[in-house]
């Protein structure tokens, strides 16, 4: 229900900010592309709108916000929340031969997270005593009504009426103050209101996650800071990164040059590219544990494949003119491996590594997930177990993040080191 | 030559083919696609090895591919990760020599060939004219004995391609070298050829061979001057009805094949 609110809100932003911005901001930039007519279908015409993405954002954050009421976002954008505090309603009690009695009870629902205590009113007089009951916001609370009263339901006391409305054992009463049945022995079931924000337990606001990104880069969370986690599971990738591709670009240059080493090593790098580095988990903490040894194999393996086929693709991509053309300047096997395939293979190497890299971060997450002592997937694992949502989050955002900065910086180092790629 | 095709027949590439070079004569080699141009140079290059005969270049068998035979492909053989000086200077590079030993000709060629103010820029800078002209200059900075020059200015537009044929008789005159060159184009042959060899197909042979004088006529002449020579225009309509005559014969065979 509140994910069709939500999915609602969200496609009513996007429709809603497209319309403004194309009414409001008006087209400024005049370079060749403003003077195009057919931009539908023309890719090269289609430039991301830098409006679009950040509304996008700001909506993503928006819509969390409100939907967890947020103190980030205005209190007249939140979305409706749960009751709390006082409220009140009257039950009639019939008992087995037929005398009615009305009585009170005084529910005190408490915000999320905070504690219930108990109170006590007057029990008034009649049958029926007034109850006193304490409850948390978006729960319900079975109310044991008979607990004081002069009959109790083994004599054949029954409640026939909720505020004046009838109830019986099958229906369902919705008023102001909530939401009323019975239940199969008889007591009453109150909800009250829930609102349409979510619990923190489920997902909590922005500002918690924002908190606690903060608590445990200072303090720590078992005995590792964020950063040491974050750190080890960087670590692994890297140390199995490089290790996957000092292997795996020189087996892929002899792949790509010497007919045995590609007869050899085909059926081994062909079979072990699509067996996917997660299917190995379990081979890999049988084999080696759970220790820094295993995962740091486990990421020379899901990169090595990679780097040799992509090394591969490097050799087999050379234009065989450039190969002609320097043996007839009168280069040697060595110089046209250093100056003429290594240097031609560098765009297909960078674009495995950036796979690679990117494969490697998964698996590392997903491996720690598994088993591990300190690591961005175990904090975050750990933190499930707990239900510890907002780590968990935490954990997911800066993941998110970090897989972006590689990705990120893989890119600049290969427009820097390989700035004719794609330019020949 | 002979290629063995997997399917168990051969093609006959080409065929009794027998020339003698003389130092620093300009042979252009013309014929219909498929008449075995291209494989004759590989062949001469040394990038293939001929079933039957053989190469001979001062007074040793080519084995092959080598610093004495220089080549200049149509386009893609320049080195992108390279400057232009440096796609220039590979060759002495190659060879283990001190700049003090190449960087005067290095320069020189890059003055001649007009890529002197292009030196330091990246070759995917450069419009396909001028890449040629580095193609041109790092062929030449390696002092080869012989040019093997591979339909070099087919990529080129009509005007830059006038320009280039130009300069193509301008270092042959001044360095004195050696060139063969394969083209499709007959007006390219006629002006670069001091002597021309047309080929037939299928097998791949000699047909024709010219001895011209408008190679010698356009060293740093006007080439359009050299055009209007009256031998020029009969000579191209001799070959052309030539070339038309080999081409209908391959269309009508491949017609009657299907």
């Amino acid at each position: 229900m509140i994910g069709f609110i939500i999915l609602f809100v969200y496609v009513a932003i996007f429709l809603l900010s497209f319309m403004a911005v194309r009414f409001l901001v008006q087209k400024t930039t005049r370079d060749f592309r403003s003077l195009k007519t057919v931009t539908f279908g023309d890719e090269s015409a289609v430039t991301s709108n830098r409006i679009a993405s950040i509304v996008s954002v700001l909506t993503i954050f928006l819509v969390w916000g409100t939907f967890t009421g947020s103190a980030w976002v205005p209190g007249f954008l939140h979305a409706p929340g749960p009751f709390v505090g006082d409220t009140s309603f009257t039950y009639t009690l019939e008992t087995a031969d037929g005398a009615r009695d009305d009585a009170t009870v005084y529910v005190h629902v408490a915000d999320f997270g905070q504690g219930t205590e108990k109170f006590d009113v007057d029990p008034g007089e009649g049958i029926a005593k007034d109850d006193a009951v304490a409850m948390n916001a978006s729960r319900s609370a079975t109310i044991l009504f008979d607990k004081n009263d002069e009959v109790s339901r083994r004599d054949g006391a029954r409640v026939v009426a909720i505020d004046g409305v009838e109830i019986g054992p099958d229906t369902t009463i919705r008023a102001d103050a909530g939401r009323f049945k019975l239940t199969d022995k008889g007591a009453i079931s109150f909800t009250p209101p829930s609102g349409l924000q979510m619990e923190p337990i489920w997902l909590p606001p922005p500002e918690d996650v924002v908190s606690r990104v903060v608590e445990i880069a200072d303090e720590g969370d078992r005995d590792s800071t964020l950063w040491r986690h974050l750190g080890y599971s960087l670590f692994r990738v890297i140390v199995g990164f490089i290790a996957g591709a000092l292997l795996g670009i020189p087996l892929g240059y002899a792949m790509g040059l010497s007919d045995w080493f590609r007869g050899w090593f085909e059926p081994i790098v062909e079979f072990m590219r699509p067996v996917p580095p997660l299917a190995l988990i379990p081979l890999v903490i049988i084999w080696f544990g759970i220790g820094e040894t295993g995962k740091i194999i486990l990421l020379f393996l899901a990169s090595l494949w990679i780097m040799a086929i992509a090394a591969r693709a490097g050799v087999s991509g050379v234009n065989i003119s450039k190969v002609h053309a320097a043996y007839s300047l009168g280069a040697s096997k060595y110089q046209i491996m250093r100056y003429v395939i290594m240097p031609n293979s560098l765009p297909e190497i960078f674009t495995g590594a950036r796979v690679a890299m990117g494969v490697c971060w998964g698996t590392v997450v997903a491996a720690e997930l598994v088993a591990a002592s300190e690591g961005a997937g175990m904090m975050i694992m750990v933190a499930s177990k707990f239900q510890l949502t907002d780590i968990v989050l935490m954990g997911i955002i800066l993941i998110g993040i970090i897989g972006f900065g590689i990705d990120i910086l893989m890119r600049k180092a290969e427009s820097i080191l390989v700035p004719w790629e794609g330019r020949s | 030559m002979r290629f063995d095709l997997p399917n168990g027949s051969s093609v006959q590439a080409l065929e009794n083919v027998s020339l003698n070079l003389k130092e620093g004569e300009l042979l252009s080699v013309l014929g219909p696609s498929g008449c075995g141009k291209t494989t004759l140079l590989n062949i001469v290059a040394g990038f293939l090895a001929p079933t039957e005969g053989q190469i001979v270049l001062n007074g040793h068998h080519v084995t092959g591919p080598d610093a004495e035979r220089g080549m200049v492909f149509q386009q893609g053989a320049l080195f992108e990760w390279m400057n232009v000086r440096d796609n220039v200077s590979f060759g002495p590079r190659m060879r283990r020599q001190k700049p003090a030993q190449y960087d005067a000709r290095v320069d020189h060629l890059l003055d001649v060939t007009g890529l002197h103010d292009f030196k330091d820029k990246a070759i995917y800078e450069l419009s396909g004219g001028m890449q040629q002209r580095v193609a041109l200059a790092r062929c030449l900075a390696n002092e080869p004995d012989v040019i093997l020059m591979d339909e070099p200015l087919g990529a080129l537009d009509a005007l830059t391609r006038e320009k280039m044929q130009g300069l193509v008789l301008k270092l042959w005159k001044e360095t004195g070298r050696t060139i063969i060159l394969i083209t499709h184009s007959v007006e390219e042959a006629l002006l670069l050829g001091e002597r021309l060899l047309v080929m037939a197909p299928r097998p791949g042979r000699i047909h024709k061979e010219y001895n011209l004088p408008f190679a010698e006529l356009g060293v740093g002449a006007d080439l359009r001057e050299v055009k209007k020579h009256p031998d020029y225009a009969k000579t191209r309509e001799e070959i052309l009805e030539m070339i038309w005559d080999m081409e209908e014969e391959i269309m009508g065979r491949a017609e009657v094949e299907q």
